[in-house]
């Protein structure tokens, strides 16, 4: 498109250019000070006040972390949800959302209106404690799990994008005398790949940094996740206060900064590799649904 | 059977059971998801009825004497409770003012860029905060803010000399709650909406450079029309959970300094249900937040279905 600029208007492209890439800055910047800080010393830490290139770089923090069992245990506890809730998620996701997908179905359109009813009204936090406590989910792993296994709006995405697959393909392949589960395990899944990636994405995020449900219903230490853990040294340090707690020692500031570090780096890990699904499969399923 | 039911797909004058039969596996794909609603979501609405009732956990649901609206006769005279809804209001009106158009304007800046490789560059950027958990968030603004060695008050304080207590001080508050927020979503917001510019045509911008307009016209006049309806989509959901901070955040931000400014419902119903054992009382304050909910929701979607706007349903 041709821009037929006016003065003005390459004004505000100089302005726009520049605000973005401090914007762009602001996202990054903190976390290259987090890892930079993660490796100074001490001293350092103490004496400049940002950093992204430490002058001497030092090991020790991740060091002491990683011999600790508390640090290792809740790391093995994040993993174990993150993979069995994805896992338990995307299976309930894509099912449901393939059959509601198909008008065919009696009831339908109630179904879909109990999902949606529930992105407005929910039970509320003290109902769920209760009905997890019932169900004798309390300090169990499950309890960080079930109550969060399903998203109703992602579904909601799920169902309108296997709309989206042509019905040709599935009526051939009944032609061929397969039934609607092989349609499901052997067409629509296959087809699906931008939208699994994108909801394992969403998923794993989702159970890798949820502390909430840790705090309302683990209370043994040993199943702590790494983000409760990570929760709780914040409080300890107390640095909102700007006081000191006089039980409990202050965490070394390039402890708290290595382990801001590992809880961040599945993220950081995984999202270059999937980024370019999960722009895609937002889009799939909600505009054009 | 296969030809049965390619036949089935065209008629639909089949009986109940023959449908039930042909869509057996679609059944089956459906139990397990909808069991988890019925159980997960379903349940709990039920057990809000314990607001009007006296809940013991040792008599149950079932053994629990019913009290009527006694848990909101006397929410209603309780002056946390006038408190806790102000604070909510607040926070909520400052998220509509201020959280809520910062991906939409993000989003038309991303859209003037011409230079492919930076704007992808910075779409990168700006999405990465939103996979971030609040937990490491409020880590991040805390080895940030802190009085004590973090990197904004160690420059305040080169060039003031004094610091600023960010994190202490209740009049700073919802400043930073605001900001986490913009901060951790404003960038993944504008996904939905420049998927929505992909749509407007290079004619209508064309005619409006024939029609002399600027850049400034053309924004106004072209591209903000063109999502127009996702902002109205958005903004309908938006008011559902209107009274719903993030429970997350806001408990994490929460300290005894700030807390008269801090405690919102969830954070409340945290405090008084979970923690001191009051479920009736504060299954009765969720009840009450979640109603209101439901009144915003519909309200918001009867006004724009009498603007003559798409609506979600």
């Amino acid at each position: 498109m041709k821009q037929h600029n006016t003065p003005m208007g390459r004004v505000f492209d100089v302005f726009n250019y520049i605000f973005l890439g401090i914007i762009g800055l602001a996202m990054v910047l903190p976390f290259m000070y987090v890892i930079a800080g993660s490796l100074a010393t001490e001293a350092e830490l103490a004496a400049r006040p940002f950093f992204i290139l430490p002058e001497t770089i030092t090991f020790a923090a991740y060091e002491y972390i990683f011999s600790t069992t508390t640090f290792l245990r809740s790391i093995g506890v994040s993993i174990l949800v993150t993979v069995g809730g994805t896992i338990t998620s995307l299976a309930l996701t894509l099912t449901m959302g393939y059959a509601l997908s198909k008008t065919r179905i009696i009831g339908h359109t109630v179904m879909i209106y109990l999902v949606i009813f529930t992105i407005i009204f929910q039970g509320g936090m003290v109902p769920t404690y209760l009905l997890i406590r019932d169900l004798g989910l309390l300090d169990s792993l499950w309890a960080l799990i079930l109550p969060i296994a399903m998203n109703p709006m992602w579904l909601i995405i799920v169902i309108s994008f296997f709309r989206t697959l042509p019905v040709e393909l599935e009526e051939s392949a009944k032609l061929d005398g397969a039934t609607d589960m092989g349609v499901f395990l052997k067409i629509a899944l296959p087809l699906s790949k931008p939208i699994i990636a994108t909801f394992t994405l969403f998923y794993a995020v989702q159970y890798w940094g949820d502390y909430f449900n840790a705090l309302l219903y683990i209370t043994d230490n040993a199943k702590y996740p790494v983000m409760l853990l990570l929760q709780n040294i914040m409080t300890m340090a107390d640095v909102r206060f700007g006081e000191v707690d006089q039980l409990v020692e202050q965490p070394d500031q390039s402890l708290t900064l290595a382990v801001i570090v590992v809880a961040t780096i599945p993220i950081m890990f995984v999202y270059p590799f999937l980024q370019k699904y999960f722009a895609k499969g937002m889009l799939l399923g909600s505009v054009k649904g | 059977m296969a030809k049965n039911t390619t036949q089935a797909l065209e008629t639909n004058k089949i009986s109940f059971w023959d449908k039930m039969k042909r869509d057996r596996w679609l059944y089956f794909l459906v139990l397990p998801g909808l069991i988890w609603f019925i159980v997960f979501k379903y349940v709990p609405m039920w057990g809000t009825l314990i607001a009007f009732q006296n809940y013991s956990p040792f008599l149950g649901f079932w053994g629990s004497e019913w009290v009527g609206f006694d848990h909101f006769e006397r929410l209603f005279q309780n002056p946390d409770f006038f408190r806790v809804l102000r604070n909510t209001l607040i926070l909520a009106f400052y998220e509509t003012i201020f959280v809520f158009p910062a991906p939409i304007i993000l989003a038309l800046m991303l859209n003037e860029i011409r230079m492919t490789g930076y704007k992808r560059t910075i779409q990168t950027l700006v999405y990465m905060p939103n996979f971030l958990s609040w937990v490491i968030i409020a880590s991040l603004t805390f080895v940030f803010f802190t009085t004590n060695g973090g990197v904004v008050n160690m420059i305040i304080e080169y060039f003031t000399g004094s610091t600023v207590n960010f994190l202490g001080d209740p009049n700073w508050f919802r400043t930073m709650i605001i900001g986490q927020q913009i901060w951790k979503d404003a960038g993944f917001g504008t996904i939905i909406f420049l998927a929505a510019l992909t749509s407007v045509s290079k004619e209508q911008y064309e005619a409006a450079i024939v029609d002399g307009a600027g850049r400034f016209r053309r924004m106004w006049h072209v591209t903000l029309p063109a999502i127009r309806h996702v902002i109205i989509i958005l903004l309908i959901l938006r008011m559902g959970n209107f009274l719903d901070q993030g429970f997350q955040q806001i408990y994490l931000m929460t300290n005894a300094l700030n807390r008269q400014v801090a405690e919102v419902f969830d954070v409340y119903i945290y405090f008084t249900g979970i923690t001191q054992g009051a479920f009736s009382h504060s299954t009765a304050v969720g009840l009450f937040k979640g109603v209101v909910g439901i009144v915003l929701i519909l309200g918001t979607r009867y006004i724009a279905k009498r603007l003559n706007q798409e609506t979600l349903f």
